[in-house]
């Protein structure tokens, strides 16, 4: 054991730190959101709100499309990020009930980088791009909501019909949804 | 390998007088009281002082009691090792008894660190364990510091990243004592790994993150709409079903009626669909994540791991782990068996052991914003935009902008009124890749 701390020695020759006793550390998780949160770039569609501030690891984030079919909507994403990330992946989840192909009724969210898909080297600027894409190109072949894209697959303007009624807060196929428009 | 029979020869002891207590040793102390080929003679002085590391003043922490921790004591203990604790925070299950071989079954319920603690100490005479049953965050760096060598048999990615992070950070540049080699072990099935880390020296569990496999997840939109297998049906009853129809319940995966709620799910899911094979033990092992362990491998791994340990603390021989040479050994057998030895290098940018906390003296009057200012001044953190946190504060974040908003008061808010002496502060700045920690103590 001994020739390890003299090799310790010869490594840090020119280093110079020093171990007082420490209360607090900030933990490896929080490090990279911190690190993540400081590199995101958010375009005018999206913001973040942080009910708790001191809280990184909960957070809500708002994006409101300024062009395809869900324009003029208002969505809102719940962040949970465990002291297991990067490993794990953020749990993302809508707040609203929204009609959309990859989004079912209880807020999952169908996005490959999410789940399946994840790797500790992606950030949480992927998962937020990725997420603005789902609202410009909805994709009926990775569906949640079965329902709606199977509309999207077969009449592209009954399921452009849709989507505005139920962001309206109307109904589709009995189902109601919550209202989300701006105005 | 090839005597077997040798007599028990009692072996006359370092100082000449026939030694009982040490005669069940014989075989061990013939690496310890002879120069092995591979032993450095630098290090290793055949003897009296090898012995003593290993019976007497060798102080080892085993983190975690189940089937690599069960191995891993009981190793020790033949070793020769006498000090040892060993923390646990679970209970024995009536399923861990197939390998976890300390256990019985009247033990079902109890602690799992002081079943495993009294079994082996009865059995091997000599040898004391001191269990501690509770989290290994209960416990502070004092604690810590009483050990020479840690070693982990554990099933958690999060206790690992802790442990490793608590060590690094307790390396104290005027102190050899402070150097504590962390020894890891893992299996899943038929793989494993054994690795030794020299906190601050060598390769840490934080630049190893990407060793550990992703847990395999099957795309959601699968398992709402075309499952295929039966453990598909089991993932849409845990994370869709039962969100859909029991939200308000906190989902226990030890609860028996909540894991018979979702076999249910999961099984007439399984016949609409035409899905054969799912049982309740399945839904329990899919819910829990639970990896079949395979008692033969945690014998692999855990021998492994207490080799290392005694290399280690005799010196007898070389060992994984130190700087420049091999610290990480795979072991696959699940296609064929195949074993590799490398050295996992060293992350310059590890946000654990890549930059280690400095030393920072603040005015405890001078505003935050007064601070940031000075950082500009700093040659390693020419900062653009910093943002600076401690564990539970937030000081300021420069971006998002509703986080800027919510910090920008405490720019002109005094030191003292935002942490408190000997706190962490990490800085981080999209300038760099990684971020800097400081230990912040007030003049």
């Amino acid at each position: 054991m001994l020739k390890i701390w003299s090799m310790k020695q010869q490594q840090q020759k020119n280093e110079a730190a020093s171990g007082q006793a420490k209360k607090k550390k900030v933990t490896a998780a929080q490090l990279r959101v911190q690190k993540d949160l400081s590199e995101l770039s958010l375009p005018g569609t999206m913001k973040t709100t942080f009910p708790n501030p001191d809280d990184i690891l909960n957070f809500t984030l708002t994006i409101t499309p300024d062009e395809g079919l869900y324009k003029g909507g208002q969505f809102n994403f719940s962040f949970a990020i465990s002291q297991n990330f990067p490993h794990e992946p953020p749990k993302v989840k809508c707040k609203e009930k929204i009609y959309h192909p990859n989004i079912d009724l209880e807020g999952n969210v169908c996005l490959n980088i999410l789940r399946e898909d994840w790797k500790p080297v992606l950030n949480l600027n992927a998962v937020v791009v990725g997420l603005q894409f789902l609202f410009l190109e909805p994709n009926a072949s990775d569906p949640l909501n079965k329902d709606a894209a199977n509309d999207l697959m077969s009449d592209r303007d009954r399921f452009r019909r849709n989507v505005r009624s139920s962001m309206g807060g109307g109904q589709v196929k009995g189902e109601s949804f919550d209202r989300v428009l701006l105005k | 390998m090839a005597a077997t029979m040798q007599p028990e020869a009692v072996r006359p002891s370092m100082n000449g007088e026939s030694d009982f207590s040490r005669a069940k040793w014989a075989y061990l102390d013939s690496f310890l009281s002879r120069p092995g080929a591979y032993s450095d003679p630098e290090m290793f002085v055949p003897g009296e002082i090898p012995v003593k590391s290993i019976s007497e003043s060798a102080q080892i922490l085993v983190i975690g009691a189940g089937g690599l921790g069960c191995e891993i004591l009981k190793n020790l203990a033949l070793s020769g090792f006498r000090n040892i604790h060993v923390i646990d925070m679970d209970t024995i299950d009536v399923s861990n008894l197939n390998r976890q071989f300390l256990f019985r079954a009247k033990d079902v319920g109890k602690p799992k660190a002081s079943v495993a603690a009294e079994f082996v100490m009865k059995r091997v005479p000599g040898c004391n364990i001191t269990p501690f049953v509770g989290k290994i965050q209960d416990k502070d760096e004092a604690y810590y510091k009483q050990f020479n060598l840690v070693i982990c048999g554990l099933d958690s990615i999060e206790a690992r990243r802790w442990i490793n992070a608590t060590l690094i950070d307790m390396v104290d540049d005027e102190d050899p004592d402070s150097l504590k080699p962390l020894i890891d072990g893992g299996t899943e099935g038929f793989k494993g790994q054994s690795r030794v880390i020299l906190p601050t020296m060598t390769s840490c569990i934080e630049c190893q993150l990407d060793m550990h496999a992703p847990r395999a997840a099957v795309p959601l939109c699968t398992l709402a709409t075309i499952p295929r297998q039966p453990q598909h049906c089991i993932e849409w009853a845990h994370i869709i079903k039962w969100e859909e129809e029991r939200k308000d319940i906190q989902l226990d995966t030890d609860e028996p009626e909540h894991i018979t709620w979702l076999y249910q799910k999961a099984l007439s899911r399984a016949e609409e669909f035409g899905i054969q094979g799912v049982t309740y033990s399945m839904t329990q092992g899919v819910v829990k994540n639970i990896i079949p362990a395979i008692a033969s491998t945690n014998a692999i791994i855990a021998a492994s791991c207490c080799n290392e340990a005694f290399k280690l603390i005799s010196s007898s021989a070389p060992s994984l782990g130190m700087p420049g040479t091999n610290n990480y050994m795979q072991y696959t057998g699940d296609a064929g068996v195949y074993t590799f030895t490398f050295e996992h290098q060293k992350k310059d940018d590890c946000p654990v052991c890549g930059n280690l906390p400095k030393d920072l003296t603040v005015d405890p009057e001078q505003t935050l914003e007064e601070l940031i200012e000075s950082f500009a001044a700093r040659p390693e953190s020419q900062l653009k935009k910093p943002t600076l946190k401690t564990e539970g504060k937030s000081l300021y974040f420069p971006y998002p902008p509703s986080l800027e908003e919510q910090t920008r008061p405490n720019l002109k808010r005094k030191m003292k009124d935002l942490l408190s002496n000997g706190e962490q502060l990490a800085v981080s700045d999209p300038a760099y890749p990684i971020s800097f920690r400081y230990n912040v103590s007030f003049s």
